[in-house]
């Protein structure tokens, strides 16, 4: 086991996921004691305290931005989930949806009453079927045992919670967009400042967090901020839940304490690669995440700090494996389609960008690369950088980058012999 | 749409009040799965009901990739073809469902029961390739175990 455990401490049953089990594993415990012994400030002190870092990817402190939220400025705030999970190689929050809806619900509830937040949400992707189901029926379960509703648990605390299905966009896994696309509208990202937590939702104080990062919150409390600091490292507390896809004999998601090495992970917690085959690089965090040789994880520990020092990121939490003999060529095609495909159009670089880049990568594939293609992937890239609203732009400038710094020969390759050097494919045999 | 009122009603009880414009999705999802795409006499009743600007609820269809204005075939299979479903075969799948079906991906069989599409990320890496028949996730797919599904789908 990759270290100790805040999340996944419980066998996943046929029933696990229910109101029933989620008791017996003293679940709402944590709500009954924060809503009988503490003030609504006390809770985002200990949530500041515990120095949780966002899990979506930015790794903003969540206590950080609940402080930004004035509880006496009499206006309405809102509360919002992101379980947008769209980065590709990302499904952490699925897990937590399909296996612990009521973590969240009791979590969000928590986290509405130290916010003082009469409407809550959950953003969930649409395309998610079961999760969706698992977490609606979760919040039906929680209205008739009275954690929900116009007094919770005999409080006087008032709290409804919806959740609120996306129909297909990316970008509404951005905050800005989400909270757009929950007004009910486009998802168009939205200039900042004013930040979320200022004018977000209808104009009104806003705190999106991620799922995993919000599902937190009942432990925290629970264990005490002290407590929860001694997991993981200094810098990077707690655990992360890792999802890990591609090549890889074992895949699936586990929960990391911070701190665990990644190369442990991947060879032994994981099986290694598929077919007995050498590693050659792993995306450490979502697509948008620079990719890291095997030789650049041997030193790296899975926490912040060390994927920086390495030049990438932990990102979202979606590591993908790449077997030695994957042709780079071809994977970055299917990175650049996806980016192409999901720009949202509102910002020229990317728009233009996008498209641009998507064709110049289409080309070379088909065998009809042309002289400096590469340099103009590079320079789009450079171009785009910090020009947009949101940074989806940016990101695939960075996959692109990240790509092309190390495997620039197979392109320069690709190019001048107009096909792979390696077979082409992106597939590896399950056999040797 | 008329006939679903009762149970937008129920839906925007839970939304903050004045927050009309927030059913837009949601009720839009409803008279999808109702009807199996969004006709314009649907536009026009939700407009009406909501109190939006029509614009809103037509940029709404064109935005988002679920959203459909046509019907399309009995089953929609649709096959993901990001990054890590690529890396375990989704390319190989897509050709045996273009194959299987006689049918590229964006068009329907002749017959009326088949919409084929692919689909960038799905959230099912760890169990990839991935297709989604309406809304059903099968994940771990093999050629077999397509043509298995293919099957039973009438």
């Amino acid at each position: 086991m990759p270290g100790r455990q805040l999340l996944m401490t419980f066998p996943v049953t046929a029933t696990s996921h229910t109101l029933a089990d989620y008791r017996a594993r003293g679940g709402y415990g944590t709500l009954s004691k924060v809503l009988a012994t503490m003030k609504p400030e006390q809770v985002t002190k200990e949530v500041t305290a515990s120095g949780i870092l966002g899990h979506g990817g930015a790794a903003f402190p969540a206590g950080r931005k609940w402080q930004v939220v004035h509880l006496d400025d009499g206006q309405p705030h809102y509360l919002c989930a992101n379980a947008d999970e769209g980065e590709p190689g990302t499904f952490k929050d699925r897990w937590i949806l399909e296996n612990a809806p009521h973590l969240l619900v009791e979590s969000m509830t928590i986290a509405a009453y130290a916010l003082q937040v009469r409407n809550a949400f959950v953003y969930i992707r649409g395309e998610f079927d079961l999760p969706y189901r698992r977490l609606a029926a979760a919040i039906e379960e929680a209205y008739d045992a009275g954690f929900l509703g116009t007094n919770v648990l005999g409080s006087g605390f008032a709290l409804d919670l919806v959740a609120h299905r996306g129909a297909g966009s990316y970008v509404c896994g951005e905050a800005s967009g989400l909270l757009t696309s929950l007004e009910g509208k486009k998802g168009y990202p939205r200039n900042r400042p004013p930040r979320l937590t200022v004018r977000g939702l209808y104009q009104r104080p806003t705190v999106v967090n991620n799922v995993e990062t919000l599902s937190n919150l009942a432990g925290i409390i629970a264990m005490g901020a002290e407590a929860f600091r001694k997991v993981g490292t200094a810098k990077s507390p707690g655990t992360q839940l890792v999802s890990i896809s591609g090549h890889v004999n074992r895949p699936g998601v586990y929960e990391l304490e911070f701190g665990y090495p990644v190369a442990k992970f991947i060879y032994e917690d994981c099986g290694g690669v598929l077919g007995g085959r050498n590693l050659k690089c792993i995306v450490p965090g979502g697509i948008s995440t620079k990719v890291l040789t095997a030789a650049e994880i041997e030193p790296v520990t899975y926490e912040h700090a060390s994927f920086q020092k390495a030049g990438s990121g932990l990102g979202s939490g979606g590591m993908i494996v790449i077997a030695e003999g994957t042709c780079m060529v071809r994977l970055l095609q299917v990175m650049l389609r996806f980016y192409h495909h999901e720009s949202c159009g509102q910002c020229t670089p990317c728009r233009e960008g996008m498209g641009w880049m998507h064709q110049i990568i289409d080309r070379i594939v088909a065998g009809d690369g042309r002289p400096g293609d590469i340099d103009r992937l590079l320079e789009i890239s450079e171009a785009n950088d910090g020009t947009t609203i949101c940074g989806m732009g940016d990101a695939a400038g960075y996959a692109t980058v990240g790509i092309l710094a190390k495997y620039r020969d197979e392109f320069e390759y690709f190019v001048e012999h107009k096909r792979s050097r390696f077979d082409g494919r992106l597939e590896v045999s399950h056999h040797a | 749409m008329k006939h679903l009122i009762p149970e937008f009603e129920r839906i925007k009880a839970r939304y903050p009040a004045g927050c009309e414009s927030s059913l837009v999705l949601p009720c839009l999802r409803r008279i999808q799965e109702d009807r199996g795409f969004v006709a314009d006499s649907d536009v026009d009743d939700l407009v009406a009901w909501l109190g939006v600007p029509r614009i809103q609820v037509e940029e709404v269809l064109s935005y988002y990739t679920q959203f459909r204005r046509k019907p399309i075939g009995r089953w929609h299979v649709q096959a993901c073809r990001n990054v890590s479903c690529s890396m375990r075969g989704a390319e190989r799948m897509i050709d045996h469902l273009s194959r299987r079906l006689g049918v590229k991906p964006g068009e329907t069989t002749a017959d009326g029961r088949f919409t084929l599409s692919t689909v960038e990320c799905l959230g099912s890496c760890g169990t990839a390739p991935v297709v989604v028949v309406n809304e059903t996730y099968h994940e771990d797919m093999s050629a077999e175990k397509l043509d298995r599904l293919l099957e039973g789908l009438r």
